[in-house]
């Protein structure tokens, strides 16, 4: 019963869509707040209908109603509850369900939360989200159902690969989806205000908390996958370049863009068309990824027949949307304002160059992924595009920006001082060359471009404390006013501070566990050892344990290093009957912020006994891979928690404000609705 | 990485689960630094039968048996140039996850080139054409410096 109740909400979700577009359109057109009002509710009413078909797929899940198709194929009685609420979003249907929930959710949120925004783009805004909400929410009823039932329904499920049975992939999809689909607000705001024709400061600073919700989310999904990926599969790689991660890597590539060339807009007026492409650019890149990744056009050059009706549809959805878009785009940018002037040594010139360092590292990854594709139907020969490459393009693309980015925060707008930058940085210089150098020369293998890049993270970490040296002034000013200048400075400056922090921390991380992994690899029986590195394993004993959905061999080692007991790895090997499949389950020991990292293998037999293949990594600093992005993350939500984006300071633009500046900013921390308006 | 998807290219892995194969001891070379070069070729090295691996991480039979060819090769004294050679003549150019640098991948690898040079020539085009305003003269410098005197007072 709660399955066609969910069946119903979801089609009931769709016509509110429709509603919503239509009512917010025509309240706009007429400018009738009426009518306006209308799409709002709409808007909020979809967003609840959309909940309630996802509670009931939820509880289909939950009580294993093998009756619908959907369930029977990613469930099973024996799967652990917080599987079987993950199993939810699990698979093709399911995920699209979350991510219609996370469409209409943030429409809800538009037309609920914005209420300092001008009538007209907000409407507009809401229409837009209704639009794409139509398009998704039609896709999920016709194509993609999750409800529908299946005739005989089967005793047990088919349950879900026993490789996805993860707690950070349970939450893995929502962070990722409210990213992907937190993109799509920018995307509805560029759209209205193409139509409105007005992109200004005060556009830039409605946009700028959506896109950062959506970057930090996005942040923190992908991290997630890649932590995943990083104990789950086995062999301790965190990044593959596979097509699946580069979808998720554009969009968030994109939205870091986006972010920097929206502060331009925000605080010049300037860059207001590109701020605007990016702004669509970035829900085009989501939507790529979705149909990349559910055409099943990538995973294999063949597997476009593995679903061919879905993957048109998307790839209609994907032109009609994007395309409409950007012809309007090309319609309504030649009228926008250009903005303010600058100089070759200024912080808009530094973002610039940010931008189109992050635009030729997307258009690489692009690239990197479409390619072989493309190629293949041009000439029919198949190329193969993999890590190797992406070493030799992204990543110099990466240093540049990198080698650049202490600079930017320094720079003053207009027309900045290159020779005082270059003096204040001078020191930070040569810190960090000197760690370079010092790598080189010490740690034991060589590695020149591990030094290197053990160079470059030392800059952007010491980078940021020269940038909160210079905004404290102190050395310059008393002790207590240094601090009270830091105290006071503003939460979206910490935010930015922070992110760059994380960022710093991510590449000291990447550098030196690509650089100086240990790898070691044995057959070991009862009692026998491996060296890995300054490391001695020595196995203690293996023995079966019976798991909820699986049986196991669980390997006690113990881990000493001269001779001390450092810790007790226990890896195991999980066979899962329900789909015949082996995983390992990886032992990591944190040691500090680098890890030991234990796999358990097959077990052979030599001369009767048994031995177990064991393998083990050093991976140095490997924790900051993953802390770096978290960093960066808490820099979006702390930046997002500043009241000058929360309450929308934009109408300090409005005329009221300028003839009484003194209520008008009361007026504005206390984020009334404009009376004006 | 989407769930559904994951479950696409892990079907895969599922079957031969994958833990850095490479390394397993019954297969290396005995001379360190020969075994040394033929990790460093697998790592450029796809597997065939695989979604986007090479063949240091796949368990796969295939990767085994390319491994086997690439460490007899290495055995036999080849140079890690001619090994590449040899694969490509036998399984194509889709066996190498570096594309070569030919005419016919000349998009794929100019790609960042031309996006940044078209960028900061745009970059550059416009801060020609639009010359910020001239420098203040000495008095009007003076003048400024007063009025911001008198408005932080």
């Amino acid at each position: 019963m709660t399955v066609e109740f969910g069946a119903f909400a979801l089609i009931l979700a769709l016509c509110l869509s429709i509603a919503q577009a239509g009512l917010s359109g025509a309240g706009r057109l007429r400018r009738s707040s009426v009518l306006v009002g209308a799409g709002e509710g709409a808007a909020l009413a979809a967003f609840a209908a959309v909940a309630l078909a996802f509670f009931a797929l939820m509880h289909a899940f939950i009580v294993s109603d093998f009756s619908v198709a959907n369930v029977a194929g990613n469930s099973h009685t024996e799967k652990p509850m917080l599987y079987k609420v993950a199993g939810t979003w699990g698979s093709h249907e399911g995920s699209m369900l979350l991510w219609c929930l996370a469409l209409t959710g943030f429409g809800a949120a538009v037309a609920g939360l914005g209420r300092d925004l001008p009538r007209g783009l907000k409407a507009l805004a809401v229409m837009t989200q209704g639009l794409l909400g139509t398009v998704f929410l039609a896709y999920t009823v016709f194509a993609s159902n999750p409800f529908v039932r299946v005739l005989s329904p089967p005793i047990e499920g088919r349950s879900l690969n026993p490789l996805l049975q993860d707690p950070a992939l349970a939450v893995h999809p929502p962070f990722l989806y409210s990213g992907y689909v937190g993109l799509s607000v920018v995307f509805s705001f560029a759209v209205a205000a193409l139509i409105e024709g007005r992109v200004d400061a005060a556009w830039a600073r409605w946009v700028r908390p959506w896109a950062l919700a959506a970057w930090s989310c996005l942040t923190i999904g992908i991290m997630l996958g890649s932590f995943w990926a990083y104990y789950e599969l086995g062999w301790g790689g965190w990044w593959f370049w596979d097509p699946v991660e580069n979808a998720s890597f554009m969009p968030w590539l994109i939205a870091t863009a986006l972010l920097h060339s929206a502060v331009v807009t925000e605080k010049r007026g300037a860059l207001s068309g590109w701020t605007v492409f990016l702004a669509l650019a970035a829900f085009t890149f989501s939507m790529l990824g979705a149909f990349l990744v559910r055409s099943g056009v990538l995973t294999s050059v063949h597997a476009f027949a593995v679903d061919p009706t879905r993957g048109v549809l998307l790839l209609i959805i994907l032109g009609a949307t994007a395309g409409a878009g950007f012809a309007l785009f090309a319609w309504r940018a030649p009228s926008l304002n250009p903005g303010g002037l600058f100089a070759p040594v200024s912080r808009e010139s530094a973002l610039v160059l940010n931008n189109i360092l992050l635009a030729a590292a997307t258009a690489t990854v692009l690239l990197g992924t479409l390619y072989p594709l493309m190629r293949e139907a041009a000439t029919g020969e198949a190329i193969s595009v993999g890590p190797p490459f992406f070493s030799l393009t992204f990543t110099p693309l990466m240093a540049a920006l990198f080698i650049l980015l202490p600079a930017g925060p320094l720079l003053s707008w207009k027309r900045a001082d290159a020779q005082g930058v270059a003096q204040r940085l001078g020191l930070a210089v040569l810190i960090a060359l000197g760690l370079g150098l010092a790598a080189f020369a010490f740690i034991n293998p060589r590695q020149a471009f591990a030094s290197a890049g053990l160079g470059l993270g030392a800059w952007l970490v010491i980078g940021v404390g020269v940038e909160l040296a210079e905004r404290s002034r102190v050395f310059r000013v008393p002790a207590a006013e240094a601090w009270r200048r830091l105290t006071g400075l503003p939460r979206g400056a910490w935010g930015m501070t922070l992110a760059h922090l994380g960022l710093g921390v991510f590449v000291l991380g990447a550098c030196v566990e690509t650089g100086w992994k240990i790898e070691a690899a044995e057959t070991l029986p009862v009692g026998g050892h491996l060296a890995v590195g300054a490391y001695e394993l020595s196995l203690d004993k293996v023995q079966g344990v019976d798991g909820p959905n699986y049986d196991a061999e669980r390997a006690t080692i113990h881990a000493t290093r001269a001779g001390a007991a450092v810790c007790t790895p226990q890896p195991e090997r999980r066979f899962y009957p329900a789909g015949g499949q082996t995983t390992s389950e990886v032992a990591i020991c944190t040691l500090g912020a680098s890890h030991l990292y234990v796999v358990l293998g097959e077990r052979r037999e030599t001369k009767g006994a048994p031995v177990w293949l064991v393998r083990a990594y050093w991976n140095p600093w490997a924790l900051l891979i993953f802390l770096g992005p978290v960093i960066m993350a808490l820099g979006g939500v702390l930046s997002l928690s500043d009241r000058r984006l929360r309450l929308g300071v934009g109408r300090r633009a409005s005329p009221r404000i300028e003839t009484a500046p003194g209520t008008a900013a009361v007026g504005a921390l206390a984020a009334s609705p404009e009376p004006g308006e | 990485m989407r769930p559904e998807a994951s479950r696409l290219w892990l079907a895969a892995l599922a079957a031969v689960l994958c833990l850095g194969a490479a390394a397993d001891p019954a297969e290396r070379l005995a001379d360190p630094a020969k075994e040394a070069r033929a990790r460093e070729i697998f790592r450029q090295v796809r597997c065939l039968v695989c979604q986007n691996e090479s063949i240091d991480d796949s368990q796969a039979e295939l990767a085994a048996d390319l491994r086997k060819l690439v460490r007899d090769q290495i055995a036999a004294g080849r140079s890690d140039s001619e090994v590449r050679a040899y694969l490509v003549s036998r399984y194509g150019e889709f066996v190498l996850l570096k594309p070569a640098v030919s005419w016919g991948n000349a998009a794929l690898w100019g790609a960042p080139v031309v996006v940044v040079a078209g960028g900061v020539a745009l970059m550059l085009a416009q801060l020609r054409r639009r010359r910020p305003e001239p420098e203040l003269t000495p008095e009007e410098d003076d003048r400024l410096s007063r009025l911001a005197e008198h408005d932080g007072a």
